[in-house]
C-alpha cells in the first residue's frame, strides 16, 4: 500500500459460524468472506460485482468493521483497524460511513428526516446545537432535499428520497470513504439516474473515496474506475474498467457479461451460459471454486486452487488457464 | 394458483408540507382517537377518587359498621361484606393503594423484564443463555409459591408485596422484548446507527426499545390488570399487608361469599375492570399517536 | 426475430380503464389501456413502480382488489371471449387456465408447507380433473420440461429447500401445467442473479416456441424487455405512452418519456471511456395520482412541455401497433384518435 491508497484489504476473512443443524450436529462455518486482497485510490471508485450470495455486503461490512473479520487486515489511512480499540475505532467511524441497499429498511422509523440527518453530528458531538441544525440544512441541499422536508418521516418519502437522506447522514461527517452498498439496485430506472449523478458529483466536489457494491454491470461500468468481481467469497478478477470491459478474462466475468441484456444487437456476440446456482458458502467445491459452472473446468481445477494473478499489467485473474479469445 | 400476489403498487403519496412539530403532532393524534381520550378521562376520575376520596369519605374501611352480607340499598350504596364492613369505603379507601400497587408492582417487572430481554437480544450469544436460563428458572416457578416464601421471608409489608410481585411477574415481558430486539437488530438502520459510531447503550435505549414499542405497551398495559388480579390472589391467601385495603383484597376475602353477597365481590370487580380498560386505552391510543407511521391520517 | 403483425390475436385488450377509490376520490389507475397479443408473440410491458404495469394485468384476469378497485370500462377478448362480461366461475377456470401468471417472488407465491410436486399435482387436478397419480406423473414431466435436474427426486422437496432460480422454475411449471394460451409474467427475473435471469428467459423462449403461448413481460427493466419481447408498450401514471416493435421503441422513440428512460439507463459497452459522464436523467418524480391529473401526465416532468399540452393528448397513430400519446407526435404524421 502506498500513500496513494485510503484503504487497503489483505487476505480478509468473514466466517460465520451457524447454529448447529440438530442436537449433536456440528456447528458449520459459513466462509462469506474467504480471502480477499484489494485496495483502493483516494479519490477513486472501486466497483465490486459478484451474484447474490457471494460476500459483497459482507465485506463492505467487514471493511468498516461492522462485522467482525476472522482473518487478514484492514489498512484505513495508514491504520490497521483490527488493532483499534473501541474508541479509536469510533473515531475512525467518523471518516468512513456505508449507504444501504434497501432505503426503506436503512432508516430508523420513528425518527424524522432532519433527525436521521443529523444523528451522526449529535452522536460524534460535533458542533453546537444550532451549528448541527445549520449542517442538517446544508446536507438537505446537497443531496437535493427541499428544508420543508425536515420533519417528515421516512414513510412520507419515495424510495428515490429516502436514498437522497441515506446519502446526507452518511455525509454528514465529512467522511473520506463510502461504501455504497447496492445504492440504486432498489430503485426505478429513471431515479437511478437521478442517484448516480447525485454521487459522482459529491465524488468531485467533496473528494470521497467510494467502494461501490453492485450486481448490475451496467451501473458500475458507468461508475467505477476499478472493478473487482466476486464469486463465492473470492475475487476471481480486478482490473480497471477499460480492461475488465474490454477484454474480460475470467470465464465467470465473461459469463456474467454476456447474460446481462444487450439492447443493441452488436453485443450479442459470444454467449455464455451458466448452468445451475452458485453452490453454498458452507460447502465451497474444492480446487477452483468456480469448477462446478465452468465450460473450461479441467481435472486440474478440481484440485488445486488457482491464486489471484497479475496476468496482464494492471489486469489480476485467478484461472489456471487463458480461456479468454481476446485477452492479450 | 394458490398464492397471494403482492399488491400493486400505486403512485399515492400521502406527503404533507407542513413542518410539525412533533409532540404536537403526538399530542393532536392522541386526542383524536376518542377511545382512548375516553381511556385517560376514565383514569382521570379514578385517580381522583383515590387522592381526595378518602379525606371526603373519612370512613375507616376495616370498621364493622352494620349487620354482615346487606346488600345495597340507602345508607349504604355498595352493602356491607360477610364482616359488615361498608363496601363503599372499601373501594373508595383501596383505590389509591390498588393504583399504586398495580403501577409500582409493573413498573419494577418492566424495568427488569425489559432490561434482561433487551440485553439478551442485543449481545446475543454466552450472555443471551444465561439471562435466558434465568428467565425460564423464574418462568417455571409457580409465582403464588415464590411469593408466598418471599413474603414468608420478608414479612408481609406493602413493599415486599410488590417487590415479590414485581420479581414473579417478568419473564412474559423479558421474552417479547427479547424477541423484538432480535428481530430489529438484523433491520439495516441499526448498522447504519452503528456506522456512525452510535455506543450500545444509546443503541438499545434510544433506537432499537423505541422500534419495539407496539408489542410492549400492550403487553404491559395488559401486565397492570394481571397485578391488581394477581394481589387479589396473594391476599385470599392471607399474604399481603393486613393494615391495607385494596380492591384485590375486597374480592379475594370476599370470594366465598358471592352467592350470598354478590355486591361485595362485584363492585371491586368491577373497578377493577375499569381501571384496566382506562389503561388499556390509553395505551393503545399512546402507541397510536407514537408511531410515525400512522400520522396524519 | 419473429413477425410483427399479421397474426390473429389471442388476447384483444380494448380502452381498459380502472379506478380505485381512495378516501372518497376516485382515481384512475389505468386510462384507457389498449394493446393486443398475436399467437407466439411477446408484448413486453415496460415502467417505472406504480405506473400500472401490474395492474394490468390483474385487471385482465378481474383480480383487482375490489374494493376500492374496480374496472369502469374495457373490453379484455380472449379468443373472442369478453373476459371482464363472463360469470365468476368461467373467470376461475380461465386463471391458472388459459391465462397463467408468474410473479416476482416465487417463495410468497408457493406454499411452504406443500411439497412443489403437491402444489403442482393439485392445480393439474383442480383444471383438468384427472386422477392423482396421472397429476403426479405429469408434475414429473413438467418439473423436467422446465429442465429441473432429477424431477422424481424434486417433486418431493419443499419451495425452501429450492434456490430463487430454481423456485422460479417450479412457478412456470405450475403456470404452464394447463397448457396456457396466454403467460402474464410480472417481474419473473427481478428477484435473480443476471445468469439465472438468462437461463429463465432461455426457459421462456423454448416454451414459447413449443406450444406457441403468448407472453406479456411486465418488467421494469429494459434490458429484458429487449431480450424477450416483440413488441413494446410503454407506460407512465396509468397511461399507454407509446406502443411499438422493439426496434421501433428502442431505436426511435417518439415519446419523451420513452427517450428520457432510455437515455437514463446506463448501458455496458465493450469499450468504455475513461472519463465517467453524466447520465441524461429525468428530473423529478411520478405524479401523485392523488392530486389529479390534467393534461398530459408527463408535462410537469417533459423537456419539451408547452402550452398545449395542458390539454390531455390522444393516441396518434403512427401504424400498425404503432402509436404515441404525445402532441409532439400528433403535429406531423398520423391521425389523431380517442381521447
Ligand atoms: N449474520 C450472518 N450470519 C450468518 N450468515 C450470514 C450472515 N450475514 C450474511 N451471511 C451469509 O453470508 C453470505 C454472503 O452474504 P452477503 O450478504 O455478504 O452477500 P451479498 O453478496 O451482499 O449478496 P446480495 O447481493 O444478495 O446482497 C451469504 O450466504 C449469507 O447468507
Ligand atoms: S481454474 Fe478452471 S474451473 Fe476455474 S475458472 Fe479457470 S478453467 Fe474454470
Ligand atoms: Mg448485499
Amino acid at each position: 500500500m502506498t500513500k496513494r491508497h485510503l484503504l487497503a484489504v489483505d487476505d480478509l476473512h468473514v466466517h460465520y459460524r451457524l447454529a448447529r443443524p440438530h442436537l449433536f450436529g456440528a456447528r458449520p462455518t459459513l466462509r462469506a468472506v474467504d480471502g480477499v486482497s484489494l485496495s483502493v485510490e483516494r479519490g477513486r471508485t472501486l466497483g465490486l460485482v459478484g451474484e447474490s450470495g457471494c460476500g459483497k455486503t459482507t465485506l463492505g461490512l467487514a471493511v468498516l468493521r461492522l462485522v467482525e473479520p476472522t482473518g487478514g487486515t484492514v489498512t484505513f489511512d495508514g491504520m490497521e483497524l483490527r488493532s483499534l480499540g473501541a474508541e479509536a475505532l469510533l473515531d475512525v467511524r467518523r471518516r468512513m460511513q456505508i449507504i444501504f441497499q434497501d432505503p426503506y429498511s436503512s432508516l430508523n422509523p420513528r425518527q424524522n428526516a432532519g433527525d436521521i440527518v443529523r444523528s451522526p453530528l449529535d452522536v460524534q458531538r460535533v458542533g453546537s446545537p444550532s451549528e448541527r441544525e445549520e449542517r442538517v440544512a446544508e446536507l438537505f441541499s446537497l443531496v437535493g432535499l427541499r428544508p420543508n422536508q425536515r420533519n417528515l418521516f421516512p414513510h412520507q418519502f419515495s424510495g428515490g428520497q429516502r436514498q437522497r437522506i441515506s446519502i446526507a447522514r452518511a455525509l454528514a461527517l465529512n467522511p473520506d470513504l463510502i461504501v455504497c452498498d447496492e445504492p440504486v439496485s432498489a430503485l426505478d430506472v429513471a431515479i437511478q439516474a437521478q442517484i448516480l449523478n447525485l454521487l459522482g458529483e459529491l465524488q468531485e466536489d467533496l473528494h470521497l473515496t467510494f467502494v461501490f457494491i453492485s450486481h448490475d454491470l451496467a451501473v458500475v461500468q458507468h461508475i467505477c474506475d476499478e472493478i473487482a468481481v466476486m464469486y463465492l467469497g473470492v475475487l476471481v478478477e480486478k482490473a480497471s474498467r477499460r480492461t475488465l470491459f474490454r477484454s474480460p478474462r475470467h470465464p465467470y466475468t465473461r459469463a456474467l457479461l454476456s447474460a446481462v441484456p444487450a439492447r443493441r444487437a452488436s453485443r450479442r456476440t459470444e454467449r455464455i451460459r451458466l448452468e445451475g446456482d452458485i453452490p453454498s458458502p458452507i460447502n465451497i467445491p474444492p480446487g477452483c471454486r468456480f469448477h462446478t459452472r465452468c465450460a473450461y473446468a479441467q481435472d486440474r481445477c478440481r484440485v488445486e486452487v488457482p491464486e489471484l494473478v497479475e496476468k496482464a499489467p494492471g489486469h489480476w485473474e485467478a484461472c489456471h488457464f487463458e480461456t479468454s479469445p481476446r485477452a492479450g | 394458483m394458490n398464492g397471494t400476489h403482492p399488491p400493486p403498487e400505486l403512485p399515492f403519496r400521502e406527503e404533507t408540507e407542513a413542518p410539525d412539530i412533533p409532540w404536537q403532532v403526538t399530542a393532536r393524534m392522541f386526542y383524536a382517537n376518542k377511545a382512548a381520550v375516553l381511556g385517560l378521562i376514565g383514569f382521570t376520575v379514578i385517580a381522583v377518587v383515590g387522592l381526595f376520596g378518602p379525606a371526603i369519605l373519612q370512613a375507616d374501611p376495616f370498621d364493622i359498621v352494620g349487620a354482615p352480607l346487606t346488600g345495597p340499598g340507602e345508607p349504604r350504596p355498595m352493602g356491607t361484606d360477610y364482616l359488615g364492613r361498608d363496601v363503599l369505603a372499601g373501594m373508595i379507601h383501596g383505590t389509591r393503594p390498588t393504583l399504586m400497587m398495580a403501577v409500582t408492582a409493573t413498573g419494577f417487572a418492566v424495568l427488569i423484564g425489559i432490561s434482561i430481554g433487551a440485553l439478551a437480544g442485543f449481545y446475543g450469544g454466552r450472555l443471551d443463555n444465561l439471562l435466558m436460563r434465568i428467565t425460564e428458572f423464574f418462568q417455571v416457578l409457580p409465582p403464588l409459591v415464590f411469593a408466598m416464601v418471599i413474603v414468608a421471608i420478608f414479612g408481609a409489608s406493602f413493599v415486599i408485596v410488590i417487590l415479590a410481585i414485581g420479581v414473579t411477574t417478568w419473564t412474559d415481558l423479558a421474552r417479547l422484548t427479547r424477541a423484538e430486539v432480535l428481530k430489529i437488530k438484523e433491520r439495516e438502520f441499526v448498522m447504519a446507527a452503528r456506522a456512525i459510531g452510535m455506543r450500545n447503550r444509546p443503541l438499545i435505549v434510544g433506537v432499537l426499545l423505541p422500534n419495539a414499542l407496539p408489542p410492549l405497551v400492550i403487553a404491559v398495559t395488559l401486565q397492570v390488570g394481571f397485578t391488581i388480579i394477581y394481589e387479589a390472589a396473594l391476599s385470599f391467601l392471607g399474604l399481603t399487608d393486613p393494615e391495607i385495603m385494596t380492591w384485590g383484597r375486597m374480592i379475594g376475602l370476599s370470594r366465598d361469599f358471592f352467592f350470598e353477597a354478590w355486591w361485595s365481590v362485584t363492585f371491586p370487580g368491577l373497578a377493577i375492570l375499569f381501571t384496566t380498560l382506562c389503561i388499556a386505552l390509553v395505551g393503545d391510543g399512546l402507541n397510536d399517536a407514537l408511531n410515525p407511521r400512522l400520522r396524519g391520517r | 426475430m419473429p413477425a410483427v403483425t399479421g397474426k390473429p390475436p389471442v388476447l384483444e385488450v380494448d380502452g381498459l380503464c380502472v379506478d380505485f377509490a381512495v378516501r372518497r376520490k376516485q382515481v384512475r389507475v389505468l386510462s384507457d389501456i389498449s394493446f393486443t397479443v398475436g399467437r407466439g408473440e411477446t408484448l413486453g410491458i415496460i415502467g417505472e413502480s406504480g405506473c400500472g404495469k401490474s395492474m394490468t394485468a390483474l385487471a385482465l384476469l378481474r383480480m383487482i382488489p375490489s374494493p376500492p378497485g374496480r374496472i369502469t370500462a374495457g373490453r379484455v377478448l380472449l379468443d373472442g371471449e369478453d373476459l371482464i362480461q363472463v360469470p365468476e366461475k368461467r373467470i376461475r377456470a380461465i386463471r391458472g387456465g388459459e391465462i397463467s401468471m408468474v410473479f416476482q417472488e416465487p417463495m410468497t407465491s408457493l406454499n411452504p408447507v406443500y411439497t412443489i410436486g403437491n402444489q403442482i399435482a393439485e392445480t393439474i387436478r383442480r383444471h383438468k380433473g384427472i386422477s392423482g397419480a396421472a397429476a403426479w406423473k405429469e408434475a414429473v414431466d413438467l418439473l423436467d420440461m422446465v429442465h429441473i435436474p432429477a424431477p422424481e427426486r424434486r417433486v418431493h422437496e419443499y419451495p425452501h429447500h429450492l434456490s430463487g432460480g430454481m423456485r422460479q422454475r417450479v412457478m412456470i411449471a405450475m403456470a404452464l401445467a394447463c397448457e396456457p394460451t396466454v403467460l402474464l409474467a410480472d417481474e419473473p427475473t427481478t428477484a435473480l442473479d443476471v445468469t439465472v435471469q438468462a437461463q429463465i428467459f432461455d426457459l421462456l423462449r423454448e416454451i414459447q416456441e413449443v406450444h406457441g403461448t403468448c407472453i406479456v413481460l411486465i418488467t421494469h427493466d429494459f434490458g429484458a424487455v429487449s431480450e424477450m419481447a416483440d413488441r413494446v408498450l410503454v407506460m407512465y401514471a396509468g397511461h399507454k405512452v407509446e406502443e411499438g416493435t422493439l426496434d421501433e421503441i428502442s431505436g426511435e422513440p417518439r415519446h419523451p418519456y420513452t427517450q428520457g428512460l432510455l437515455r437514463s439507463m446506463p448501458e455496458i459497452v465493450d469499450d468504455p471511456a475513461d472519463i465517467r459522464e453524466r447520465l441524461p436523467e429525468i428530473p423529478g418524480t411520478v405524479p401523485d395520482l392523488l392530486r389529479g391529473l390534467e393534461g398530459c401526465p408527463f408535462a410537469p416532468r417533459c423537456p419539451s412541455a408547452m402550452p398545449k399540452c395542458r390539454d390531455r393528448p390522444g393516441y396518434t397513430r403512427l401504424g400498425d401497433h404503432r402509436s404515441v400519446k404525445c402532441w409532439l407526435a400528433s403535429e406531423g404524421t398520423g391521425d389523431r384518435v380517442g381521447s
